[in-house]
């Protein structure tokens, strides 16, 4: 049914650090494997090895640069998957019932075989969560690994999401948003974790962790110091040898005086 | 947006025909016999035509049927169970006056109401999107049914009502488009807000997550063409209106001559809804650096 749930018992989802993603995409592969081995459909891809090659993703990451007035730009890894929103207008619009949010977990999911592919969902979802798979003719979209995280025939440690388990930077975090005392309402609590497009009020699950503020070069460094030189005249043996070869050509400071 | 071909006929001719159908409904002294046969055989046509040009572009057109389960969320959805309904009220309503010549009075008034409710759900399933707050707005509805209302007048030979009501279909077209100029900016959305990072100063698109488009930028980042948009709005206007209503002034309305005013108009419509969907702006493209 495409109504959407009042409330979830529970709100299943996503952390994503800013700050620790590295880029490095091993998510977007993992989730590709998974999701075209396992559940549904799998993720088609055209022309591969030909022009313009093309794929069904249900993760992607961008790259992004923020630059603030007088400081240096900073780059900012970007994972974009489906945020599972509370108020998810993908789900609404469906004609079919294929499109759901559960009632039990809030996870947003589609079922292919209701599914007639008219694309209307991926048309009312603001951040390109869904892809309608060019060989399948049906939407696909991120599951939340709904075939693993329940999955007791998998070892407790793979019991969730593939792009969270894989991630070499542990910039994904996976739970319980409905429980305060999670680790992803800790996280998104004590880092201030955003909504992605706010003003849409899609109220999604998912969080985004900003990147930790950078030092700038003009900060005071609590290290320099210890740099300091522990001793500017140099005595005995070691001034004698400063001497004998400050006298020698080629010294730095001769040069500069030459030019 | 990618102006499908599909989605573009199927607006432009079942605008237009339930535009008809609900003149033909509403007709106090409507054709009987073969009169009607062909009238309303033209506008089924055009409806239904348009109907199964807009199931082209499904990926699994045989479970179609299951369209028709979630009128109570989705616009798609009511817009097939709307068109349903006045196509089988119409129906009946077509077989009393072309077999028994007997116009079955409310039957023609519920079947009426029926078109222009599906017109009215057509222009929702467009309407309703905030991703694309060039269409997200009532007035899409208003040049939605202007236009089939004028377009029905021209084809059911209301010549008088017809020039009038393409006037104010142009000037719901003219207020549509000027309005839309701005609605991207006036939502406020930027990649600002898409990533969250927007109080931390400019962001800018650094790399795409892929190398060659994929199917969120071919279907929502269609800048091709964006160019030539103002002389697209003149030629759409001058196809779906002046000419029109010049052919009407200057020449006796006879058959011939309103169906050379009609298929200028239809032509106007296309080109005005081609720029529907290629002037479309989608939020997806914030992420990508594109609009
Ligand atoms: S991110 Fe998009 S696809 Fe996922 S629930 Fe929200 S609107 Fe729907
Ligand atoms: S593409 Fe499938 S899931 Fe999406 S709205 Fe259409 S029928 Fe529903
Ligand atoms: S695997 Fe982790 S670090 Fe690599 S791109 Fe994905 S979220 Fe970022």
């Amino acid at each position: 049914m495409t109504d959407l749930p009042t409330t979830t018992d529970k709100k299943l989802g996503l952390v994503i650090d800013l700050d620790t993603c590295v880029g490095c995409h091993a998510c977007v592969i993992s989730c590709k494997g998974w999701n075209t081995e396992n559940y549904g459909a799998p993720l088609s891809d055209q022309r591969p090895y030909g022009e313009e090659p093309m794929g069904t993703f249900l993760n992607r990451v961008h790259s992004y640069e923020v630059k603030a007035e007088g400081q240096a730009a900073q780059t900012v890894h970007f994972p974009k998957s489906c945020l599972h929103c509370e108020n998810a207008p993908c789900v609404t619009v469906c004609p079919t019932g294929a499109s759901y949010k559960r009632k039990e977990d809030g996870i947003v999911l589609v079922n292919e075989q209701s599914c007639i592919g008219c694309g209307l969902c991926a048309w009312a979802c603001p951040y390109g969560a869904r892809e309608l798979d060019q060989e399948e003719g049906v939407m696909k979209k991120c599951t939340l690994c709904v075939d693993r995280i329940y999955n007791e025939n998998l070892p407790e440690e793979d019991r969730q999401p593939a792009c969270v388990r894989t991630c070499p930077a542990g910039a994904r975090h996976f739970g319980d948003f409905a429980d305060p005392e999670s680790n992803v309402s800790i996280l998104t609590a004590e880092r201030g974790g955003m909504d992605l497009m706010p003003e849409l009020d899609t109220a999604p699950v998912n969080k985004y962790l900003p990147p930790r503020l950078k030092d700038s070069f003009d900060d005071e460094s609590i290290l320099a110091p210890f740099l300091d030189p522990v001793a500017e005249e140099t005595q005995g043996f070691m001034g004698w040898l400063d001497k004998q070869l400050s006298r020698l050509p080629g010294d730095t400071k001769t040069q500069s005086e030459d030019v | 947006m990618h102006p499908a071909a599909s989605v573009i006929i199927f607006t432009t001719l079942s605008g237009i025909g339930l535009g008809m159908l609900a003149w033909l409904g509403i007709d106090p002294t409507p054709p009987t016999g073969w009169a009607a046969f062909w009238n309303f055989l033209l506008a089924f046509a055009l409806t239904v035509g348009g109907l199964i040009s807009s199931t082209f572009h499904l990926g699994h057109p045989e479970r179609a049927l299951k369209a028709f389960t979630q009128w109570r969320t989705s616009w798609l959805s009511r817009e097939g169970v709307c068109s349903v309904a006045a196509l089988s009220v119409m129906g009946l309503y077509a077989a009393g006056l072309v077999f028994f010549a007997k116009p079955i009075a409310p039957l023609g008034y519920i079947g009426a109401g029926l078109s222009l409710l599906t017109v009215y759900t057509t222009s929702m399933i467009y309407a309703q999107l905030a991703t694309i707050p060039r269409w997200n707005t009532p007035l899409t509805s208003v040049l939605y049914l202007s236009l089939a209302i004028a377009g029905g007048a021209l084809l059911a030979g209301r010549t008088g009502a017809a020039m009038a009501l393409l006037l104010v279909a142009a000037g719901a077209q003219l207020i549509w488009w000027m309005k839309g100029d701005t609605a991207f900016a006036d939502r406020g959305s930027d990649l600002g807000t898409a990533t969250g990072l927007g109080d931390r100063g400019e962001v800018r698109s650094l790399a795409h997550p892929h190398t060659s488009p994929n199917y969120l930028m071919r279907e929502f980042v269609y800048v091709v063409a964006r160019k030539h948009v103002q002389k697209l709005r003149i030629i759409a206007m001058l196809l779906m209106v002046a000419l029109p209503l010049l052919i009407l002034v200057a020449l006796p309305a006879n058959l011939f001559v309103i169906a050379l005013a009609a298929a200028s108009h239809l032509a106007g419509v296309a080109t005005s809804r081609w720029l529907f969907f290629a002037e479309a702006e989608h939020t997806v493209g914030i992420y990508y650096g594109m609009r």
